[in-house]
């Protein structure tokens, strides 16, 4: 097989582009899934035996489905969904069905990751918090998940780079992403072998450098 | 265009052929468990041997581990399933490329690669957590096995290793579910496994919402059976005074 590179200069602009949308899809989907995830580990937390109840059984749903098939099913599922709320149809995208898939399904993850990092407070700051007389959204919001964050700030930022790496899963619905973009590059001018390539060393790329850095951060991140 | 429920839609011929829906889904089934069973042995020994690599008291056998790690851990694993099925078929020598692309059938080749792809990504994971369990036993293991008179491989073989599986299981039982997951990957290199029979149900029938509910139950119930075996497995060869494992 011989391998012929030149093409890929041309194709950098449609590239960029589909690298555009991959981060936007990364980004979003972090975004939300860590709101989400939050709330679920909230709620995980809580007293209430029906919340944690309802939450947990959240997270052990989507963590035992595929990305794949949550991806899939949102992308047909959502606009049936939609005619039933809103009764009337709302056209959406695919890029809005992944996200929204995205956001829900890290949020099992993130949920998981907060939670161990509210458990690792010491239990005398809530004491010390209570004694002070907060309510319990005081205590959380100023004492507790400050703390928990800066703790679990590298899981979370390695659980973003596992989806910027998942975000390529998009393919699925045909939304053009870096590794579609790359793809249909390739193709049109019959190097599609080259362009496989370009597009795993651009991904290894900076997933390893992100790794590297989260590395880093961890050690300057130690409570 | 109103949606029709029709929770009965399994039991009704697809069409083609005399088959159900019902038969579609156990086909698929079957595909995702013979993927991710094979990919799972080959990434227990392929990691086994990679763990102990990089534990070993030398730079460049220790250096070979830690680059196919980073190597398989940063690529997707879409982008290393199209390299595996699209790339390295072109690369092979021509008797087996045309035996790869002409003699087998398309389903069998779409297998291998899947299988190759699945195993050798999640090799890497499993690696880590070998690691990890041989580098969380106490340093005297190895040292008393030395004073003993072990051989390297003796010490791995005989020592180390018994121990540092039964620490990990838990973190391994999250791999093997995961492989069974990873294993949906194959829908999209057109292998019939159990997510692209749930798509081509919901495609014949237009009964989307009872196809996917069936599929994530299949998945839910797999991964949740799978869980309590390795539960159970994890309480049988619990190392004796260890608060990590078995729960008590």
């Amino acid at each position: 097989m011989d391998l012929d590179f030149s093409g890929v200069v041309q194709a950098v602009p449609g590239m960029w582009n589909g690298m555009v949308m991959t981060l936007q899809l990364t980004v979003l989907g972090v975004v939300g899934g860590i709101i989400l995830g939050t709330l679920l580990a909230l709620m995980r937390l809580s007293h209430s035996k029906l919340l944690s109840n309802i939450a947990g059984a959240y997270v052990n749903y989507f963590r035992s489905i595929p990305l794949l098939l949550v991806i899939t099913w949102f992308y047909l599922a959502v606009p049936f969904v939609l005619r039933w709320i809103t009764g009337e149809d709302t056209p959406i995208g695919a890029f809005t069905s992944c996200i929204v898939a995205f956001m829900m399904f890290e949020a099992a993850y993130f949920c998981e990751i907060v939670r161990a990092g509210v458990q690792s407070i010491p239990k005398g700051q809530m004491g010390a918090a209570k004694a002070l007389g907060m309510s319990y959204g005081q205590m959380m919001r100023l004492i507790i998940l400050p703390q928990a964050f800066r703790k679990m700030t590298p899981l979370l930022l390695q659980q973003s780079i596992i989806l910027f790496q998942d975000t390529s899963l998009v393919y699925t619905v045909g939304l053009v992403d870096f590794l579609n973009a790359t793809r249909a590059s390739g193709d049109i001018i019959g190097r599609a072998n080259e362009f496989l390539i370009i597009a795993g060393l651009v991904y290894f790329t900076i997933s390893f450098a992100a790794s590297r850095l989260v590395k880093r951060l961890q050690k300057r991140f130690a409570v | 265009m109103n949606y029709n429920w029709d929770w009965g839609v399994f039991f009704k011929s697809t069409g083609v052929g005399s088959e159900t829906y019902l038969d579609w889904f156990i086909t698929g089934l079957g595909w995702t468990i013979a993927i991710a069973i094979v990919a799972w042995i080959v990434a227990l020994m392929l990691g086994s041997v990679l763990g102990v690599m990089r534990t070993v008291p030398n730079r460049l056998v220790s250096g070979i581990a830690t680059c196919y790690v980073e190597l398989f851990r940063n690529v997707p694993l879409l982008v290393q399933l199209f390299i595996w099925y699209f790339l390295v078929p072109d690369l092979l020598p021509q008797n087996l490329q045309d035996w790869y692309k002409q003699d087998l059938n398309p389903t069998t080749s779409a297998y291998l690669s899947v299988v190759v792809c699945l195993g050798l990504f999640t090799a890497a994971r499993v690696c880590e957590q070998v690691r990890t369990g041989i580098q969380a036993l106490p340093r005297g293991q190895e040292s008393a096995a030395r004073a003993m008179g072990f051989k390297l491989p003796q010490i791995y073989w005989n020592v180390l290793l018994p121990q540092a599986y039964r620490i990990v299981i838990p973190p391994l039982t999250s791999e093997f579910l995961n492989v069974f997951k990873n294993s949906s990957v194959a829908s999209l290199i057109g292998l019939m496994e159990l997510l692209a029979q749930t798509k081509q149900t919901a495609e014949f029938s237009a009964n989307l919402f009872e196809a996917f509910t069936l599929a994530t139950l299949i998945y839910f119930t797999l991964n949740m059976s799978l869980m309590l075996l390795m539960r159970m497995v994890e309480k049988k060869v619990a190392v004796p005074g260890l608060i990590s494992v078995g729960g008590k």
